[in-house]
């Protein structure tokens, strides 16, 4: 029997690999991007399986914001990215010091 | 029994290639595995009932995300080996609050009592999951519907904004510079002597 519990333990793994994907690639940003990706599907899994378990339809409703924000997300961040390679000719993050925050 | 095993099958597949996305050497199989890890995410939500936020990952994330990072990988020219080196050093710390992190969620979920699930069947109702997201997000989410619209064009815009650059090399049409002009300045009568040219 498929519980909640079994959808919320794969949203966990899903999330923590993507925290470890950003401790592990600290210079790749677009690897970094990817990670934030998967988090954010993993906190999707979660708001569809409450949804599911509460049979409340407003946690996909709120899945669908998650998706809209994450699309933006990931075009401005990539955009950034383009015109940093372009000023620096790297995308490593630690190159990222211009500004001496 | 068949829904068991499509849950294992989309879970496992789902961690694996979220595993892959982290660990791949090119960045470009990175991308595949994250296609890869959303069509089996769209596979879990598809087992909760949920068809349009499965197939709406499926078109937004495969068909414009991926593709988007796609384009970028390929377009910049990086030293993707380059950018590996601190792989290692950072792998015990990342490892370490990973692990934790994992432990703890687990922890939570197994705390709370979690019974079975009620989206193995149908929504009470004779209605399907799109119509019903329909009517919600319409009316009880009219607001937050629009300003998620508003978000996207800011996003659009944004973009458009950030990468957009004047270059001087490029001689493009500048139809105010067109139509300004006037057979004043445009054309000068010259009589030149035979044999000599004109200066220009």
């Amino acid at each position: 029997m498929i519980t909640l519990g079994h959808y919320l333990g794969v949203a966990a793994i899903l999330f923590v690999l993507g925290v470890l994907g950003i401790f592990l690639n600290r210079r790749n940003v677009i690897l970094m991007l990817m990670a934030i990706e998967l988090i954010l599907l993993a906190v999707n899994i979660n708001l569809v399986a409450f949804s599911a378990y509460l049979g409340d339809l407003t946690g996909q409703v709120f899945a669908m914001f998650v998706l809209t924000v994450a699309a933006a997300e990931a075009a401005i961040g990539l955009a950034i990215l383009v015109i940093f390679f372009r000023r620096r000719g790297s995308i490593a993050v630690d190159d990222a010091n211009r500004m001496r925050g | 029994m068949i829904g068991i095993f499509a849950f294992y099958l989309f879970a496992t597949l789902t961690i694996l290639s979220g595993i892959l996305v982290i660990f791949a050497r090119n960045p470009v199989h990175s991308v595949l595995w994250l296609i890869v890890a959303f069509f089996n995410a769209a596979g879990l939500m598809l087992l909760l009932g949920a068809e349009f936020i499965a197939l709406l990952l499926v078109m937004v994330y495969v068909g414009a995300v991926a593709v988007l990072f796609l384009f970028i990988v390929m377009m910049l020219d990086i030293d993707f080996a380059k950018l590996r080196s601190g792989f290692t050093r950072n792998l015990p710390i990342g490892l370490l609050i990973a692990l934790v992190l994992l432990a703890e969620m687990l922890i939570a979920i197994t705390a709370a009592n979690s019974g079975p699930l009620i989206g193995d069947q149908p929504a009470s109702t004779a209605q399907s999951n799109l119509s019903a997201m329909g009517e919600l997000m319409y009316t009880r989410y009219l607001v937050p519907f629009e300003l998620s619209g508003i978000i996207l064009l800011v996003a659009m815009i944004g973009a458009i904004v950030l990468t957009h650059r004047d270059r001087g090399d490029v001689r493009g049409q500048k139809i105010h510079h067109q139509v300004r002009r006037d057979p004043e300045e445009a054309i000068r009568m010259t009589t030149p002597e035979s044999g000599k040219g004109v200066e220009l």
